[in-house]
């Protein structure tokens, strides 16, 4: 008998507690910065694309949603030519942007993503880039990494000695 | 005889006399190795397959040894999972690593790189290494190989194939210690013609494909087809790969009796005329023979061709030793046996012919590349096989090495001891005797090199046969050093234990096929094997030369009325087998003229209905290498548009025409059915292949990779609704990435991969040894069926010795490795690498003649005349002039011809 009157009276004083529920579309909720809702590419802090069109996200893709050409400018940057994903087969898991080695691909708090027409899911790659450097602003692969596209020369990146001079025979 | 030796507490049988790390790949144990290859041996550089070893079975502890430097002994004892080598090889791997740089998602290799593999092997997963990186500049090397030199690991693969097993001289290492660098004096096009060998090679990412760069897919994404190079008569195996509907690149497929691991330049690169702008996409129609041609609806066509071909009181048909045997067969039922012509010329009709019934001759074996290896001297009759058959050249590298091995044997140096056998064998090689008109690059590997004009190398064949056996027709006033040459040919090839003769048909002369058959049938005699091998044209002359058929030229010379109404060309230039005017006189009486092509040429211009067909990237077929080897290949993609096979477009000519035979041909192995059942020489194929509805655990083979990717958005832009996947109906092959797990019949590989080995490493574990067969038999089987009779009947020489006359020379044809082959040459890649037209000539001839080297100079021939860049050779003898044949632009020339030369500025 007092367990129900108790049960009765902690109910009642939900009333006066702050509301969970909020007025969605007029009211957005908050989202943590690591939801995972839609996809978008990035760009590094040079304002170039950060995306390499290493495929290693297509692989991670469980749904097989994601698409992409690799190209290369005339430096030899390589970049993707085409990047498509296929909104309405994926399942925002995230596992594209955990295998993402440049930080280029990322999952962002917006999930409204509701169209009439299912062909509309359907983002290219003009449709997946965006301006700024999302949730890593530091980041720029091609800084770091051995090869020479036009954005450091051979042997300025990160943690590199000068290139060799392969005719020494100093130690 | 087998010894028992025990790999952590389990005890194999295995063949003794091998190294300890090939036992274990071939058992299906994961040992990490880096310098170790197959085909190369083991140098012990790298110390990446350390084992324990124990001296007996009381020893507890062991010491680390190198697994490929250790022979098979019995009673060997090592452990493979023993915690000390397991620590030894993840700090051999993290040193290496140390300056290996963060470059995996813009590496070509990602995905199929031997080091990636590695390092997940040992267990080194995380780089502890926080300090700077050594780095390097890198080369240009060409238009096939990229460089990228920081990401090397000194394991000197690239420089023992290069140098050491293909004989390259341009590639080298440079610098010490952790300076080293692989690569070229200083940049410019790599020479080998092996050089895309080192991006299988290579087990990280220094050299990569750079046509593959262009349209840059990883190997997981590929659909992988199991196709035949097509580009010489050897018929080595490829792995051809596609993604969004084209060609991406092409690897090497094992196959230990033909191409081994390797594969050269122009079949692995010549594949890019298959995405060419030239593709003919849709069928044309010319109304008159003046008019411009328009493209046709289906409709347009089927009327079109029914009207051609069921309105004509004779159909002629113009195979090709480009396309595959089926097709062949399908025109051939379509004009008729009488009307089928082979669509190559009088000339290389008879040689083939020639060459098929001699390597089918009782007394001769026609060796694979593999037996060519394994030669212990071989003449070489006027062919200049780096160009002509880049495989074989490199087969007869190799046995060169044999006497060699053989020395070092004598002292106890097993032969997978590579830098050892290489050390103690110094210079000694096994004879190889080069007779060609002018040098060749094989002449740096060669005992003994003659250089005369063919007449002249065909005289002292047959002087050779003589000396080697009293039976054969000697041949008389040969001059004292011909006689002497002779004379040391023959005691090298009657000295040796598997002596060859290899020959080949370019050179246009039928007494020097002649004279190699008489040496071989000698040699039998003389109670060796008498290997003959023979080069022929093209990838499929062989097949065509077993089919009943004449050369055109019969067809062209008939008299207007009675040549034919309808002429059916099927995949054939017609304009590089013969004179212009002849083929224009040809295509002008026909009233229409069918062309069944998937590139533009002359003869496809002059078409009055063009129909769109397949490249081998398109289609399926069998070809018959110069072995007499039938291989099948498969279709890589469905084609787009109209584009269908050459066999389905000419059966569907035959129920145009009338012939409903072809009806029941719904699928290729119908056609392949009743090929075999209509032509003799072909009988064996059928049953011989893996037919459409083979299944394994009622599985197809799947052509994908099970970590295919974007399966539900590669063509999500057209429709959201994912298509379903193309049906093959004509392989036991499927366009998917489901499908039977279980390793598939060798002909039918896919993709080389296994648990830990996703590089082309992967291959070993395909093979019963590594180097060895294909697990199940190697791909393809031996068409030659050799005769019953025993008699031996030798030929006589034709023509007289060669005699120079003045002002005249003999030109000769030079065979370009890039150029010369019609298909590859269409490809931007190769066709960076194809020269401009050249004459070879004597240093004095030259003066003679007043020409300067390296300057432009008019060649008359008898029907022609051209601009040439001279080249001189003083190797080639006066009188006779090499002139590259073939190349893109050059009229066709009926070579050996004689020709005069002078200055084009006067």
């Amino acid at each position: 008998m007092f367990s129900i009157l108790r049960s009765l009276w902690y109910t009642f004083l939900h009333a006066f507690h702050k509301r969970e529920t909020i007025l969605y579309p007029e009211e957005k909720p908050y989202l943590p910065p690591r939801y995972r809702g839609r996809i978008i590419l990035s760009r590094d802090p040079d304002g170039e694309e950060r995306c390499v069109a290493c495929y290693l996200c297509a692989a991670a893709c469980p749904v097989d949603c994601i698409s992409l050409q690799a190209t290369e400018d005339k430096d030899g940057r390589r970049y993707p030519e085409t990047f498509r994903i296929n909104f309405s087969r994926c399942i925002f898991c995230g596992l594209c942007e955990e295998a993402c080695p440049t930080y280029a691909i990322q999952l962002i708090p917006d999930f409204e993503l509701s169209e009439y027409n299912r062909q509309n899911m359907v983002y290219e790659k003009e449709h997946l880039l965006i301006s700024g450097t999302g949730k890593y602003p530091e980041y720029n692969f091609y800084r770091n990494a051995g090869v020479d596209m036009g954005v450091k020369g051979k042997g300025e990146g990160g943690n590199e000695h000068p290139p060799v001079d392969i005719k020494s025979i100093m130690p | 005889m087998m010894v028992k030796i025990q790999i952590d507490g389990t005890y194999y049988d295995v063949k003794p006399g091998k190294n300890l790390l090939e036992t274990c790949l071939a058992l299906g144990i994961d040992v990490p190795h880096f310098c170790y290859h197959g085909a190369m041996g083991s140098v012990g550089a790298c110390r990446l397959c350390a084992v324990k070893k124990f001296r007996d079975p009381c020893d507890q502890k062991g010491r680390i040894i190198m697994s490929c430097m250790e022979p098979v002994n019995e009673g060997l004892i090592v452990s493979v999972n023993d915690p000390d080598a397991k620590m030894f090889r993840a700090a051999i791997l993290e040193s290496l690593m140390i300056n290996h740089p963060h470059d995996c998602p813009v590496c070509d290799e990602g995905g199929e790189c031997h080091l990636q593999d590695m390092l997940v092997m040992t267990g080194h997963n995380y780089r502890r290494f926080d300090f700077k990186k050594r780095t390097h500049f890198n080369q240009y090397l060409g238009p096939f190989i990229s460089h990228e030199m920081n990401r090397c690991i000194q394991c000197y693969r690239c420089v023992r194939f290069y140098d050491d097993y293909t004989g390259g001289k341009d590639l080298a290492v440079f610098g010490s210690h952790d300076h080293l660098y692989f690569g070229r004096g200083e940049d410019g096009i790599l020479e080998s013609e092996f050089s895309g060998n080192l991006v299988e090679v290579c087990p990280t990412g220094v050299f990569t494909d750079k046509t593959l760069k262009e349209h840059y897919t990883r190997k997981w994404d590929l659909s992988n087809t199991p196709s035949v190079c097509v580009h010489c008569s050897i018929g080595c195996n490829t792995i051809a790969g596609e993604r969004y509907g084209k060609l991406r690149r092409i690897m090497s497929r094992y196959n230990g009796a033909v191409n081994g691991y390797f594969l050269c330049d122009r079949g692995r690169f010549g594949y890019q005329f298959v995405n060419v702008e030239n593709r003919i996409g849709e069928a044309q129609i010319r109304t008159s023979k003046n008019s411009n041609p328009v493209e046709a609806t289906p409709d347009m066509i089927a009327s079109a061709c029914a009207e051609a071909l069921s309105g004509s009181k004779k159909i002629a048909g113009i195979g090709s030793p480009r396309a595959s045997l089926e097709a062949n067969f399908a025109l051939q039922k379509l004009v008729g046996k009488e009307n089928f012509f082979a669509g190559v010329s009088r000339t290389e009709h008879t040689l083939a012919k020639t060459a098929i019934d001699i390597l089918q001759h009782e007394a001769i074996h026609s060796p694979s590349l593999k037996e060519i290896e394994k030669a212990d001297a071989i003449l070489i009759l006027g062919e200049d096989l780096t160009n002509t058959a880049p495989m074989a050249a490199l087969a007869v590298r190799q046995a060169a090495r044999n006497k060699g091995i053989e020395v070092a044997g004598n002292s106890g140096i097993p032969p997978w001891n590579d830098y050892a056998v290489r050390l103690k064998a110094q210079d000694v090689k096994s004879p190889i005797i080069m007779a060609n008109p002018f040098s060749a690059k094989l002449d740096e590997i060669a005992e003994k090199t003659y250089r005369a004009a063919y007449s002249d190398i065909a005289r002292v064949g047959f002087a050779v046969a003589a000396l080697i056996n009293d039976g054969a027709p000697g041949v008389k006033g040969l001059s004292k050093e011909q006689l002497s040459m002779a004379q040391h040919i023959a005691n090298a090839l009657k000295e040796a234990k598997n002596p060859m003769v290899i020959t080949g048909t370019h050179g246009g002369s039928e007494d020097m096929v002649h004279a190699a058959a008489n040496i071989a049938m000698a040699l039998f005699l003389h109670g060796k094997e008498g290997a003959l091998s023979i080069v022929f044209p093209e990838c499929n002359s062989m097949g065509l030369g077993m089919m009943d058929g004449k050369p055109f030229e019969d067809l062209a010379g008939l008299p207007a009325d009675s040549t034919c109404d309808t002429l059916v060309i099927l995949e054939n230039d017609l304009y590089r087998r013969a004179d212009q005017s002849l083929i224009d006189d040809l295509l002008e009486r026909c009233k229409n003229v069918i062309v069944l092509d998937h590139l533009i040429t002359g003869t496809t211009l002059k078409s009055d209905i063009l129909l769109p067909v397949g490249t081998f990237a398109e289609s399926e077929g069998t070809l018959v290498n110069n072995e007499g080897r039938a291989q099948r290949f498969y279709r890589v993609f469905p084609a787009e548009g109209t584009v269908i096979e050459s066999w389905r477009q000419l059966k569907e000519l035959m129920i145009f025409s009338g012939n409903h035979e072809s009806a029941s041909w719904e699928n290729f192995d119908h056609v392949a059915q009743a090929m075999s059942d209509s032509i003799p020489a072909f009988a064996k194929i059928k049953g011989h292949m893996p037919g459409a509805d083979f299944r394994i655990l009622n599985e197809k083979i799947k052509r994908q990779t099970m970590r295919f990717s974007g399966r539900t958005a590669m063509n999500a832009q057209f429709s959201v609704s994912e298509p379903k996947s193309p049906v093959d109906p004509d392989s036991p092959l499927a366009f998917s990435m489901e499908g039977a797990n279980e390793t598939p019949p060798s002909s039918l590989v896919t993709n080389y991969w296994t648990p830990g080995w996703n590089s082309n490493n992967a291959m070993n574990f395909y093979l019963d040894e590594p180097n060895g067969s294909m697990k199940g038999g190697d791909p393809g089987f031996r068409l030659l069926e050799t005769a019953a009779t025993k008699h031996i009947l030798f030929f006589a020489p034709v023509t007289g010795a060669f005699t120079p006359e003045a002002g005249e020379w003999e030109i000769v044809p030079a065979y370009q490795i890039f150029g010369s082959e019609e298909l590859s040459s269409q490809g931007p890649a190769v066709a960076e690498r194809i020269p401009e037209p050249f004459i070879i000539m004597n240093r004095r001839d030259a003066e003679e003649a007043g020409v300067k080297e390296h300057e432009m100079i008019d060649l008359t021939l008898t029907r022609s005349s051209l601009q040439v860049k001279l080249k001189i050779d003083d190797n080639i003898p006066a009188g006779v002039a090499g002139l590259s044949t073939g190349l893109p632009g050059m009229p066709f020339l009926k070579l050996p011809e004689s020709g005069r030369v002078k200055n084009s500025k006067k």
